[in-house]
Formats: structure tokens, sequence, C-alpha cells
């Protein structure tokens, strides 16, 4: 029997029993989202690269693959994936498209729902199905791949999928300006209204991190025009921004990610930011409550990113939704998981 | 399906909706319903019971909750340019046309987003962004009529989607009215918002999960420069190459447009261009962004076209030059009308290195149908809109065309590609749903739409085959 057919077998006589499962790639991200509920099926051995045509810029492969190697393969024919996710040391394929984080390079070239071009997936009664493909223009049926993206493997245990690439730029440089919040996110606005090749911004302690990609000539422009001091050794510095590894990101209490308009001034608490502003992070042992209300004032909200279970499990990792909105995602968890036993409670408590 | 209203008088339906709108923005008049009897797909008609034109979001919420009490199935219409019959009202339902809610509400450029009702036109959005140097990039043809709601409804694209992507990469939040009448608020203006990602489903979704009434998109940096290279090729297969090496050089064009030999004769004889003799393919290709980036990639992408056979390259040197080598693509729908009125223009889209298999495949077919097909197409996302020629007039030309279209899409799918790359699937493709996916998908795509429509009145019969 398949390893598909041994998962679909499994999830069908989980669902009889309504027993929940709890499923689980690389295992990097144990500590992400809600309460971790269930037996553990393992998706980490399901490895390997399906299919990879650099001119196509679509790469597909089997959920537990790792990311490392994924990545590895595609800087050896000069491409990337265009999302710059974080690995926090093994991710899979499949933990990296149901959490659906991305690094600084959203900025530039979207998150990871913006890259999913196709999906294989078990759901949780059992049924294997196919959505989507290797084609980025797609509109035949809802776009299922997309919705399978965040939601923390609730809907169907992600098989397979296939992603859009992107080359890897010709140039890249990286600046730094002395520079408070508020002035630096203005910053960040003004060179928004130019079409300058800006794919990552990051701001801590009174500096700002400008990265600059593509054609070495448009970044040599940049640079001229920008001003700032170019920092050698650029890379360390947006990996451990893609890890929260930077030493802003130290300490104890939990931490927060706010995502907000990107023009919203500095808030209270803030340690750094990313994203021209729509990424922000904070430790803080402010009430959850008033937390999320400022975020949900300015037009945003707030996630508790790294904090003790108990406190996820008390406040829920998300924000909640008013009551018909929440109607609404049940009913489509229900559409895919009738029983309840894919990840309950992972992405939040009623789903 | 079965709805109540059938059996539910017309009389009053109509009484109840006149006590939610005002005289003028409820047409019953058969004269007055004509214009609403389809949209571009003009091979399918039906009037409605009657159009409403409500001109607030309080006027749709009504009008829902009198559908919904009444089971009256509801089509919601933007511009009606579509080109799948997404729009096709229903004979026993109402027409829910938001040409009236056509205002660009704000634009933020500190945050590059603006926030318009769903009936502005494409095109508004970007003039009302344009004295901030910023502009809402997806830009389906129909753009200077086309409205948001329509292009979320599609998720529409267009010549520069291939770099800039399509609707769904520029909708941060919709607010929308559901079939009972209740507002929903999917997306921020900030990302990621929590949850199901319910924008990926909107978007695309022809009208059969919700009522869009506003839309906040997000706005970009217009591009400084544009340049555009014109090569042509001696084969179809030689410029088909010639995209995949583009790609496969590490360079994304904005667009990226290939016409055959049947477009290039059509086009020469309408517009005063020379693309040269021997040409059987041509290629455009631009590329945007800031001067210094383009001039550096419109001369790698001309060695790589050489080095892919072009018989000759044409780089634009300036803005009017630019536009000029643009023409004769942009004349090629009303060239083609010019030699043959009707045409059945389709929609596909499949890998593109699939994409000479795929245009060989097209030429037995022209041969085995008796049926001319013209070829000018999105090749840098190997999207294909062959324009099959027939004549109206000639009994059993319409039905070989539809025959020969159903060919072309079974053979996308088989080659791994799709049956609607941006027109939708609205009531014409509707039978080759089954084609794309299987018994259990289709049944999984119905409960979805159930799950936001549980009474079954937004746009019946239309996207998912019941």
């Amino acid at each position: 029997m398949s390893q598909l057919a041994l998962w679909a077998e499994r999830i069908r006589h989980a669902a009889a029993e309504h027993t929940p499962l709890r499923i689980r790639g690389g295992g990097s991200k144990d500590w992400y989202g809600g309460l971790l509920a269930g037996e553990v099926l393992e998706t980490g051995d399901y490895r390997g690269v399906i299919a990879y045509e650099p001119g196509e810029l679509c790469l597909s492969a089997r959920c537990g693959t790792p990311l490392a190697e994924i990545e590895a393969i595609l800087a050896e024919q000069g491409q990337m994936l265009p999302f710059e996710p974080p690995h926090y040391g093994t991710a899979s394929f499949g933990g990296m498209l149901a959490a659906g984080l991305a690094g600084p390079r959203r900025q530039q070239a979207g998150a990871v729902r913006d890259a999913i071009l196709g999906v294989q997936l078990i759901d949780g009664r059992g049924e294997l199905l196919r959505f989507g493909g290797q084609v980025v223009k797609n509109v035949a049926g809802y776009d299922v791949s997309r919705l399978m993206i965040g939601s923390l493997g609730t809907l169907g245990l992600l098989a397979e999928a296939t992603v859009r690439l992107l080359p890897r730029p010709g140039c890249e440089a990286t600046l730094v300006f002395e520079s408070d919040a508020a002035a630096a996110l203005l910053r960040c606005q003004q060179w928004g209204l130019r079409p300058w090749p800006v794919s990552a911004t990051f701001w801590a302690e009174g500096r700002l991190y400008v990265r600059l990609s593509g054609a070495a000539s448009a970044v040599q422009a940049a640079q001229r025009s920008f001003g700032g001091e170019t920092l050698p050794d650029a890379e360390v510095l947006w990996r451990a921004v893609r890890e929260q590894q930077h030493p802003v990101f130290a300490g104890h209490g939990p931490l927060w990610r706010l995502a907000l308009p990107p023009a919203t001034p500095p808030m209270k608490g803030e340690l750094a930011w990313e994203w021209g502003g729509g990424q922000r992070w904070l430790r803080s042992d402010e009430a959850p409550e008033s937390l999320r209300a400022r975020a949900a004032a300015a037009g945003g909200h707030a996630v508790l990113f790294r904090a003790p279970e108990s406190l996820r499990c008390a406040v829920g990792p998300f924000a909640t939704w008013p009551p018909a909105m929440l109607c609404l995602q049940q009913r489509l968890k229900k559409v895919f998981d009738p029983k309840g036993i894919l990840n309950p409670g992972r992405l939040a408590a009623e789903l | 399906m079965d709805f109540p209203s059938e059996t539910t008088p017309k009389g009053q339906v109509l009484a109840a909706l006149a006590t939610v709108l005002p005289a003028e923005a409820l047409l019953t008049d058969p004269e007055d319903l004509r214009p609403y009897e389809c949209d571009a797909l003009v091979s399918h008609c039906a009037l409605p019971l009657a159009v409403c034109l409500p001109g607030s979001e309080r006027e749709v919420r009504d009008i829902m909750r009198v559908c919904h009490l009444l089971r009256v199935p509801v089509v919601t219409r933007g511009a009606g340019t579509g080109l799948s019959g997404g729009a096709l009202p229903h004979a026993g339902g109402v027409v829910l046309s938001l040409t009236k809610m056509n205002k660009v509400l704000r634009v933020d450029p500190a945050n590059r987003l603006a926030v318009v009702e769903a009936g502005a036109s494409n095109l508004a959005v970007s003039r009302a962004a344009a004295p901030h140097g910023l502009y809402f990039a997806p830009d389906p043809s129909s753009q200077m009529i086309c409205s948001v709601g329509g292009n979320v409804a599609e998720n529409a694209g267009g010549v520069h989607c291939v770099k800039y992507g399509l609707t769904v990469h520029h909708v941060l939040r919709l607010k929308v009215v559901t079939s009972d009448g209740d507002l929903l608020d999917i997306g921020l203006e900030a990302p990621d918002a929590p949850g199901y990602d319910l924008l990926g489903l909107l978007n695309g979704s022809e009208g059969t999960l919700a009522v869009v009434t506003e839309v906040t998109v997000r706005l970009l940096p217009k591009p400084e420069a544009a340049q555009v290279a014109l090569a042509a090729f001696a084969s179809l297969e030689a410029a088909g190459e010639a995209v995949a090496a583009v790609f496969g050089a590490g360079i994304i064009p904005a667009g990226c447009e290939l016409m055959d030999r049947a477009t290039i004769a059509a086009v020469t004889r309408f517009v005063d261009v020379d693309y040269g003799r021997d040409a059987a393919a041509v290629l455009l290709c631009e590329l945007d962004g800031t001067p210094e980036e383009v001039a550096e990639g419109i001369a790698r992408v001309r060695e790589v076209m050489l080095a892919a056979g072009a018989l000759q390259v044409r780089v634009s040197q300036s803005e009017g030059e630019r536009e000029e080598l643009w023409k004769g693509r942009k004349a090629a729908f009303p060239a083609v009308s010019a030699i043959q009125p009707d045409y059945y223009c389709l929609d596909g889209s499949l890998p593109r290195r699939h994409l000479g298999e795929m245009l060989a495949a097209i030429r037995a077919m022209e041969a085995q149908f008796g049926l001319a097909c013209i070829n000018v197409f999105h090749a840098g996302d190997g999207n294909l809109h062959p324009l099959i020629l027939f004549d109206r007039a000639r009994p059993g030309d319409w039905e070989k065309a539809m025959a020969f279209g159903g060919e072309i899409l079974k053979k996308t799918v088989a080659l791994g590609g799709a049956i609607t790359g941006e027109h939708g699937v609205g009531v014409e493709k509707l039978d080759y749903m089954a084609i794309q996916f299987s018994p259990a998908e289709l049944d999984c795509l119905r409960r979805v739409r159930a799950a936001f429509d549980e009474a079954g009145l937004l746009n019946p019969g239309k996207a998912v085959p019941a």
C-alpha cells in the first residue's frame, strides 16, 4: 500500500473512532499555535522532490522533505523560494506550508500563500484530493490550495505541493541607518512610493537595515540615492532576523508578533519591526486583551508567537473573530474535517 | 436546482423588492431588462425577473434579505465584461448590478492601498492612485470598464500578471454581504488575518460565495521605465523555446506575449507593422522597473532571443516606439474580427514547456473540425487564448467550434494545465469541470460553497456543477 493510502486509511479509522491526530513534519514548530493534542502522525519520512523544472519556476515536493534540502537544490539552479521561510532547525516543506510563516523577503516577493500553486491533501474523512496544479493562472474551482496555507494542519494532511519560485537576485546589498523607529517608518514609506528594489527592512535598537535586491544597476542606483552605510556579512543578519535569533529577540516573557498596516506609528513596547512596519515584535507582559485591543484599534492583530503552552491555550494564539466569522470558520473546518480530528485546537480552540 | 421562487409568484418578489429599493433602482420592464440578458459570452442569454441597482451596502443587504426570505436566486453583476457567462441572469431570479456603487472611497499612499466600492472600474483605481505615483496592477484587457468587484469574482489577470500576479495577490480586504444578508469583513489592511484564508476563496469565486460590496486593494509604485523587445521567429516552437530561455536566464518579464502566423497575417492587414516576411511567430517581451535595471535586462533579453534563433529583434528606444511595437498585439482581436466576425475566444493554461506541443495539437484539430484557430496569448504564464473562427450563419459551425474548444481544454488538462486561466468557469465550462476534478473534489467544492451559501441562492448553476 502506498504511503498516501496508508495515511488515508489511518485518518478514516481515526475519524470513525473520534481519535484526534496531531500531524507533525520536521517538528520544528511544536511551540507555535495552540494546544498540541492527539496521536502523533509523523510525516517526516515522506520525502523527496517530485518535479523541478527550473524553466517553469516551480517545484513539487513531498511534505516531509527538509526545507534545507529544497533550498540547496534551488540554490544550485540560482533560484529560491520567494518568501524566505524560517527553518527553526528542522522545518519540513509541509510544515512550512501549514504554518504559512514568511521571512524578510515577503515585503517584496509575497507571502507563502501567494506562491502556492497546487496541493494534494488527505482531508479529515480520508479522501485524497488534488487542487490547483503547476500553473500560475488557474481559476477553475475555489482555490483550496491557498486555503491550506496557515491552516496549521486543521483541514487536511498536506501530502504533496507545488510552489512557485523566483530567480535569485543578481545583486544584493544591505544598508544601515541610525534612526529612531518613527523616522525609519517614514523613510520606508517614502521609498515605497518609487519602484526601488527594496527586498527587506528591519528596524531594531535604533538602526534601520535595508536590503536591496535586483539587477546590479538598480541596486547601485538605490545605494547612491539612499545613502547609509553598507553592511558586510549581511546574510548573517537576515538569517538571524528570519529565525528571530537576532540579539533583540533575546529575553524572557511572551513574544508577540503584531501584524499592522505598515504606516502605523510605533507601538508602545515595540522591540523591532520588519516589512516596512507591517510586522512588529514585542516582548511584553501586558495583558493579552489590552495588547490585542491596541493591535485591533490600529487595524491589525496580535499573535502570541512564543509563550508557554498554558498561556497560548488560555488566551488563544491568534485573535478571535466576531460570531458570524467564527461560524464561517467552523463551517469550513467541518467541510474538510467533520469529526474534528485533525490538529484540534492548534489554530483556535473552536476549530 | 429547485427554487421555491419558481412557485413564488413573480408579483410577490417584485412587491417585496419595491419595499426596500427606490423605484429607479428596480428594473422590471422587459425593455429595461434586455441590456442585462448576457455578459460578454453573448451566446447565452436569459431575462431575469428584475434588475436591482443598489446604491449602498444597506440596500444590498436589504435585497439579499428579501431574496433569502423568498428563496430567489441572485446573480451579481459588475460591468458585464466576463467571458464565461458568470453574469448570465437566472430566469427565475434577480440580477444585482453594482454599477451605481462605483466610488473610490480612499487612497492611502502611506500604506499603499485604496478602498473602493465593488462597482468602481479597474482603471479608476489607478487614476485615483496616480497622483501618488502608485497604481493597481491587475490589468485585464477590459480594464477601461471592468469593475474591481468583477476582477475579484474572476481573479482577473492581464498582460502583466506574469510578473505582478493575479487579483488575489493585490486584494487586502473585502466587505461582503452573505446570502442571508449578513455582513462579513474578510482580510485586513495588515498581513495574515487570523484563521483560514477566505480572501483566497473569495477571489475567483464567480459570485457564488457572497456579494462583494467593498474592496481594499494594494497599490504598487509605478515602474519608471519600460522597454519591449519584439522578436520574430521562423517557427512557433522556436518562439516557445525562446520564452523558456528568457525565464531560464533568470529574467521575469512584465509581459510576454506570442502571436502565431495567422494572427500576424490578420494584424498586418489591419495596422501598419512590419514583422518581416518569414515570421511564423512574433514574441513581445517587456521589462519594467527603474531605467537602469530595464536597460540591463532588455540587453540580456535580446541576447537570449538571438541565441534562441530569432530572425530579428527590435528593442524600443522610446515610449513612442514601445507603443508602436505593441500596436499589433493590441489590434489582434479587432483585426481577427475584421476577417471573420464570429470567433470563440477560449482560455486555458498549461506549463510553459508544453506550449509547443499544445500548439501542434491545435493545428491538427483545425483539420479535424474544419475550422481555423488563431493563437495570440500570454506566453509568459502559459495562458492560451485560442480564437476559433466560425460562421454563425453556417448551420453546425457553432457546435463544431464548441466541440473544438472542448478538445483543446481536454488537452490542456492532460498536459498538466487548467480549463481556465483567467476567464472563469461560469456556464461556459461547467461541463468541463469533471475533466479537471474528481467526483470527490467536486463534492468538496460544493460543500465549500454551501458553507458560505447554505440556501444555494448565489449564482446557481455556475462555476461548480450542482
